[in-house]
């Protein structure tokens, strides 16, 4: 850097070996940083992927349970003599109660979203947005304990049971998902062209019709982006399904009896049995469903956001 | 004069979902804080629990929420960070981009309670660390991390074309204009996002109920050595956060307060998160401006 | 260095870029003479930028973006992959087209880079400090407030400094792209007579969209069209007396 005052403005740099060493070196270790943090991120996926596998295929490869009979069997008794292993129960738990709530919040979703874009976008940025917000942050198991202590009771009163069942379920997971479809589908509202909602009130078209005509139909596969990756959460969720469910491992045969999911029975028993054990095992498979199911979400996910930009 | 009447309906129903949305949310907090308010005291936030009788706290939860928080977060953020920087800077546009970018979404997607297994057969069994701190530490970042590089990514990506080439102009590595350019100008999303993020660890309990472990065991609040099994700053020691012993007391709470305290610990957790929410804002407010000198 | 260099100060041999399939800029052979400004003028999209941008190598930030051809630097290829572009760009300051001052403070945003590249005194620092400022005459209006964030300054004020931060690292060669076309005319002025100035000590190339700046501030002034270098010559000549017509009538606005 010590040039001397008078030089011709192209003289080359004055050699500076430690510094060419110094750029190279650092440029090299922050890659070195970079690359082993995202080796350690797909490392962690596989490794979770293998190792769930590989338990919970074991009961179907060496331990004699049949897939058909997990998928299709209605009965779970895992410490009988003769133990079997019937999941469909906790499938239709998690599948119902997870569509519901799918069916309760994505029409409030997509009405709060249409009111924060065409309605009244002010309120909606400084109310309902924040207030959006703030359902999302609220942990899993204060949703379980104010469906417990609130809504548990409500259906009790209102409709024949105990209360606790698959309408409990469905009710806590939608606040629970609202978010997630809210924000979706205002995004995809906030993203819409201006010329398309002018075009049509130029027409002479209400609010209504524009929104009807015009606006849900191009923002429909964003619309049902949002609504899946809804359904994906309720499906996962664990806890607070698990507090109002009931937890009895047979298909019941109204919304507001008993039931089980997926999650739910994972959750109660993994603690109650030994490692390697069949009862054990079978619980793995139940995970790996599970984590199967997180893929083919990720994939309509995928399929759906392909159509989004083809729009 | 028909599509009229129905445009006015609609928009009555739209507006009445709105304020229903607000009302249960209303409702939501309203109920955690009349309920849960009234039990909260000196002594409930700092008194152990007990097991069959009235009268416990939920002081040694409290703490491992926290001091798990902070475990989590210091292996959160450097991975994430770097795991982001990769994805907005050094990414080049290819299918082994695209794939990562693959990854990161299903690892976003996966339930945390299949995070929370994982957790049971690798860290706790495979690697033998058992039900401590430090295997919740391991889950949790698992459950964290995708957020965290999504966050370090968009934040990167939001930071103006031109600030990267006046970097690389003046002859910096890639790596410094990133590390003293860039990072600058997008440390108050990234500060907001990171906090946000906390706040979801801080509620989490799924991921929790198989690594960090359903019990606490006898904290001595007078010894601070790390190394000692009844010190609160033991990483290798089971702990149970606030949010599962929430769960645990819902489910299979023997204490006749048992409601009172559940009300009480949902209203801490809350508040937490809501403090979290307000910080977050805050703060990102506070670094814009600082950073910028905008006034 | 030899007479030879100071008759130009670098030059391009066959230079083309391409993004993608598409050819930018064609085969572009021309030599800049040392300490003098020359001023790239064209319609947009005739690849003036692109080719002011491939001279340190910035082009590759952008994906798809390929360079052929030459572009020598005492004695060096920089077009060469094995070329170390850190270094490179040490010696070649650049201008953008909007400010673009680091989120730092005044002090911090010119001495950031004499610090990386090894000047750890302190009262070094300042005294480069100083004199970027006192050249871009910044010196005068910021003394009082070093220690402010830079984007607290006007927008006049933040373009000048960014020139200060690249002259601050001692380069030999600035570029500017449309350095002035996002200021205000008093900006603008301020802008132009910093470059009759800052050619005492540095070869500038400048894109500009103005005629009357490339006239005003320029030696020689090089004419782009579609990729191409129509025209290249001392600017009073490209000026009064264009030898195609093609920049006679961009220059006389005909099109443009």
């Amino acid at each position: 850097m010590n040039l001397p005052e008078s030089r011709s403005t192209a003289d080359p740099a004055p050699p500076q070996t430690g510094k060419i060493a110094k750029h190279h070196l650092e440029e090299w270790r922050g890659k070195a940083y970079v690359y082993l943090c995202v080796l350690l991120l797909v490392v962690i996926i596989f490794s979770i992927v293998v190792f769930i596998a590989s338990r919970g295929l074991t009961p179907f490869i060496s331990q004699g349970v049949s897939i058909k009979e997990m998928l299709f069997g209605l009965k779970w008794a895992p410490e009988d003599d003769t133990p079997v292993f019937g999941a469909l129960p906790f499938l239709v738990g998690s599948f119902s109660t997870s569509l519901i709530a799918a069916l309760i919040a994505a029409p409030l979703g997509i009405c709060a979203s249409i009111f924060m874009t065409e309605i009244m976008p002010k309120t909606g940025k400084s109310v309902l947005q924040p207030a959006i917000e703030l359902l999302a942050g609220i942990p899993s198991v204060v949703y379980g304990f104010v469906g417990l202590s609130v809504i548990v009771p409500f259906l009790r009163h209102t409709f024949p049971g105990q209360g606790v069942g698959i309408m409990a379920g469905a009710i806590v997971l939608s606040v629970m998902i609202l978010p997630t479809i809210t924000s979706i589908a205002t995004d995809a509202l906030r993203s819409l062209p201006a010329g398309l909602k002018e075009g049509s009130y130029a027409l002479g078209a209400t609010r209504w019709q524009t929104i009807a005509r015009i606006i849900l139909p191009t923002t429909m596969p964003a619309l049902l982006t949002g609504v899946v990756l809804g359904i994906a959460r309720a499906f996962g969720e664990a806890l607070a399904v698990q507090m109002v469910i009931g937890n009895a491992p047979h298909i019941p045969h109204s919304l507001f009896e008993s039931a089980t999911t997926l999650t739910s029975i994972i959750t109660l028993s993994m603690g109650n049995t030994t490692t390697g054990s069949l009862h054990n095992n079978a619980l793995w498979s139940l995970a790996l469903i599970l984590l199967i199911m997180t893929f083919l979400f990720v994939f309509i996910v995928r399929l759906l956001e392909r159509r989004v930009k083809r729009s | 004069m028909k599509a009229k009447t129905i445009d006015r309906i609609m928009t009555g129903v739209i507006v009445g979902v709105t304020i229903l949305i607000i009302a249960v949310l209303a409702g939501l907090i309203g109920y955690l804080l009349v309920r849960g308010l009234r039990h909260i005291s000196f002594d409930f936030l700092f008194s152990p629990p007990q097991t069959i009788r009235a009268g416990g706290g939920i002081g040694p939860q409290l703490f491992n929420s926290l001091f798990l928080l902070v475990l989590t977060m210091i292996i959160t953020i450097p991975l994430g960070l770097g795991a982001g920087i990769y994805m907005s800077e050094y990414a080049k546009p290819n299918r082994l981009t695209a794939f990562i970018r693959l990854i990161v979404e299903v690892l976003s997607s996966f339930p945390s309670i299949v995070v929370g297994l994982f957790g049971l057969l690798v860290i706790v069994n495979k690697f033998g660390l058992g039900f401590s701190l430090f295997s919740g530490a391991m889950a949790l970042t698992v459950f964290n991390l995708p957020l965290m590089v999504r966050i370090t990514e968009q934040s990167l990506r939001g930071v103006p074309r031109e600030q990267k080439e006046a970097g690389l102009a003046l002859g910096l590595s890639r790596w410094r204009t990133i590390t003293s350019v860039l990072m600058p100008v997008a440390i108050p999303s990234i500060v907001t996002g990171t906090i946000l993020a906390a706040g979801r660890v801080f509620g989490e309990a799924a991921a929790l109920l198989f690594t960090a472990g359903m019990s606490s065991p006898r904290l001595n609040f007078s010894d601070w050595n790390p190394l000692h099994h009844t010190s609160p700053l033991n990483p290798f020691r089971p702990a149970e956060t606030l949010a599962v012993h929430i769960w645990k007391i819902n489910s299979e709470g023997l204490a006749p307060d048992a409601a009172q305290i559940a009300a009480g610990a949902s209203a801490v957790l809350v508040i937490t998160v809501l403090l979290f929410n307000l910080g977050a804002r805050w703060l990102g407010r506070v670094l814009y401006r600082k950073l910028t000198a905008s006034k | 260095m030899s007479t030879v260099a100071t008759q130009h100060a670098f030059y391009s041999k066959d230079l083309s870029v391409y993004y993608g399939d598409k050819q930018a800029v064609k085969k572009i052979s021309m030599d800049f003479p040392d300490r003098q400004v020359v001023a790239l003028i064209g319609p947009s999209g005739c690849g003036k930028s692109t080719f002011l941008r491939s001279l340190n190598r910035m082009n590759d930030l952008i994906p798809g973006a390929r360079i052929e051809g030459e572009v020598w630097i005492n004695d060096q290829n920089i077009c060469d992959p094995r070329t170390d572009v850190v270094r490179l760009r040490q010696k070649i300051g650049m201008v953008w087209q909007r400010p673009n001052p680091f989120h730092k403070s005044i002090y911090e945003n010119i001495a950031f880079g004499a610090r990386y590249h090894g000047i750890k005194d302190r009262k070094a620092l300042d005294g480069i400090v100083e004199e970027a400022l006192r050249k871009t005459a910044l010196w005068d209006e910021v003394k009082d407030r070093l220690n402010q964030s830079a984007l607290a300054l006007s927008g006049g004020q933040q373009q000048r400094l960014c020139i200060a931060r690249s002259v601050a690292v001692r380069p030999s060669i600035l570029l500017m792209d449309e350095p002035a076309s996002a200021l205000d005319p008093v900006s603008t002025a301020k802008i132009e007579e910093l470059i009759a100035e800052l050619k005492k000590e540095y070869s500038i190339v400048i894109v500009t969209h103005n005629m009357h700046q490339a006239a005003r501030v320029s030696d020689r002034t090089a004419f782009f069209f579609l990729g191409d270098l129509v025209e290249y010559d001392d600017t009073r000549t490209i000026f009064t007396n264009p030898s195609r017509k093609s920049t006679d009538d961009y220059i006389s606005g005909r099109f443009g």
